[in-house]
């Protein structure tokens, strides 16, 4: 208990001093967005590491609160943090209600039935082109502001996506070490177990889904105040498959790995640059690799392959035994 | 305490179970029995509600759970193993006994995701009551070890602590001593006596003929999805039709 407390402390000071080292470069911008990813990356967690149900639609719950915000802010006037609520209330709803027929399905046939999703909200902001903008995009979103204080630039926004990913961090490592996580885990190992010991597969399934999709949600209407304008390329297919990337690689059921995973993964394109549109390959090869080697994530990975490369190196294998 | 009334189970064209009825009293050890093929397995899955059965009724403790799926059984004070020991794999010793207590539990999604004070101290009353019942079977020691890592054996005995968890009344085992070396069935004869001495019914499917005759107290044998006979172990020893399912007739 009380180690997980210190490192949740160690984060949040992590979290808290690295703007101080990027404060003039475009990398502060780049934070913001490694901000935004982990909070989709640890919602897909929760759904894909503990309860074990894949979704490949997630960018599509991403896109509805980043279109509902902008909408209702922009078209409609809203205030924009009533309009954040709502829309993750909505999306919420909605997923809850999708997720009792699509969540009795299981494996690949999930996976197709969450991308039907997916490709079905995203055609949905191409086309209702008069309340989204179509494929042009919409413009014109007002920034977070607080008392007059507007959320404008990359070192406020930093703490402003921040912010939320500390508290989405801590609500879920809450979550995970509780009654509730247990039997997202158990259902995970072996469901039929955990319907025997009263763990209601069915219902928790949909509500694990529900709130993954609020959390996503809640990102998208950040993204769309940050950015101030939205299109439906940042909604698809391949955004989806990219969050499944950063949880994969950062390490399934471990919620820091999500964290590292939206890191690395939304860093690296920035010193790949130079590989341009094969890029794609690269992150290919890095699957690739990480399933072989590291199956079970960066954060199981590297302990590991310290332990492995002290073994090898025989420095200190009295050590070990003791 | 339990009355399986008439089931009768079809998968396809075949009959798994035609007709079976029978009674069992509380705080017994009762031992189903028969060939293989019989529809041991079939008839646990139709009682704990993984199946639902063609035709037929169960009633537990004078209750109807005919149509309740599996999940609402524990609550009821149903609890089963697995022929096959299904734990789950990736959670220590320790945690798959806590969920062993879900049923008991009440915080939910919101009241854990904020760790509001009563969640908290439902917590740690898990916590307390998930290590006695692991000191109940004697695997304290092992508690922060993946369950997946544990030899076999004791993956058996972890299950029967995770299934006590759930302070049932009655505790279903489908054949525990399968894989079980010895030395592990005489201790898992001496656990079962203490699960029956704390007042918990037991019922389980079972191969080892020495484990059924010395611990059970009623006997049920089914054959071919039949009741075949019904009583104490010396009778069922002595039934010539049992004998003659066992050692097949001339």
């Amino acid at each position: 208990m009380k180690k997980e407390q210190l490192k949740y402390i160690l984060f949040a000071l992590l979290v808290l001093i690295t703007p101080f080292f990027f404060k003039e470069s475009y990398l502060l911008n780049v934070f913001v967005f490694v901000g935004i990813h982990t909070i989709l990356a640890v919602a897909l967690n929760l759904l894909l590491g503990y309860a074990g149900q894949i979704s490949l639609g997630h960018a599509g719950f991403f896109g509805l609160g980043a279109y509902i915000s902008a909408i209702l802010t922009t078209t409609y006037g809203l205030n924009p943090w009533l309009a954040m609520p709502l829309a993750a209330i909505f999306v919420g709803i909605m997923a809850f209600f999708i997720g009792f027929p699509i969540l009795k399905l299981k494996g690949h046939y999930l996976a197709m039935a969450t991308l039907g999703l997916g490709i079905i909200i995203y055609i949905l902001f191409l086309e209702w082109v008069e309340l989204t903008g179509g494929p042009s995009g919409f413009a014109g979103i007002p920034y977070l502001e607080i008392n007059g204080f507007a959320f404008d630039s990359d070192l406020k926004n930093y703490f402003l996506v921040w912010g939320f990913v500390l508290v989405v961090v801590l609500l879920s490592i809450n979550l995970a070490n509780s009654r509730i996580g247990r039997a997202f885990r158990a259902i995970h190992d072996s469901e039929v177990a955990a319907r025997v010991m009263g763990v209601n597969a069915r219902l928790l399934k949909v509500q694990v889904f529900a709130l993954s999709a609020l959390i996503c949600s809640v990102a998208g209407s950040l993204y769309a105040h940050v950015m101030t304008f939205i299109a439906p390329t940042s909604f698809g297919f391949n955004i989806s498959v990219e969050l499944l990337t950063m949880v994969v690689i950062g390490g399934l059921g471990s919620i820091y790995g999500s964290v590292l995973g939206a890191l690395l993964l939304t860093l690296l394109p920035e010193f790949l640059r130079s590989l341009q549109d094969y890029d794609i390959v690269f992150y290919g090869a890095l699957l690739v690799i990480m399933t072989i080697f590291m199956p079970g994530g960066l954060v199981r990975g590297i302990p590991e392959l310290f332990r492995k490369l002290r073994r090898s190196s025989g420095v200190d294998k009295d050590g070990l035994h003791a | 305490m339990l009355e399986v009334k008439n089931i009768t189970q079809i998968f396809g064209g075949v009959t798994a179970l035609n007709d079976v009825s029978f009674n069992l009293e509380a705080d017994k050890i009762t031992g189903i029995i028969g060939p293989n093929g019989a529809g041991k397995t079939t008839l646990f899955n139709i009682i704990t509600g993984i199946y639902s059965q063609t035709s037929g009724t169960v009633h537990f403790l004078s209750k109807d759970v005919s149509r309740l799926p599996a999940e609402q059984l524990a609550g009821q004070g149903m609890v089963r193993t697995f022929q096959n020991v299904e734990l789950f794999g990736k959670m220590t010793v320790l945690e798959n006994v806590m969920v062993g207590l879900h049923s008991r539990t009440k915080s939910g999604l919101f009241s854990c995701s904020f760790k509001m004070p009563w969640a908290a101290a439902e917590e740690r009353k898990i916590r307390e009551e998930a290590m006695h019942w692991l000191q109940f079977v004697d695997m304290a020691e092992q508690a922060e070890v993946q369950s997946a890592n544990l030899p076999f054996g004791n993956g058996r005995f972890l299950e029967i602590a995770r299934a006590m968890a759930c302070k049932p009344k009655m505790i279903l085992m489908d054949e525990p001593a399968a894989g079980l070396n010895s030395q592990e069935t005489v201790g898992l004869a001496a656990l079962i006596r203490r699960i029956r001495d704390a007042g918990v019914t037991v019922v389980l499917v079972e191969h080892d003929m020495e484990l059924v005759m010395d611990i059970c107290d009623h006997i049920v044998v089914l054959n071919l999805g039949q009741k075949l006979a019904e009583g104490t172990p010396r009778e069922i020893q002595d039934n010539p039709e049992v004998v003659a399912a066992y050692l097949g007739e001339e």
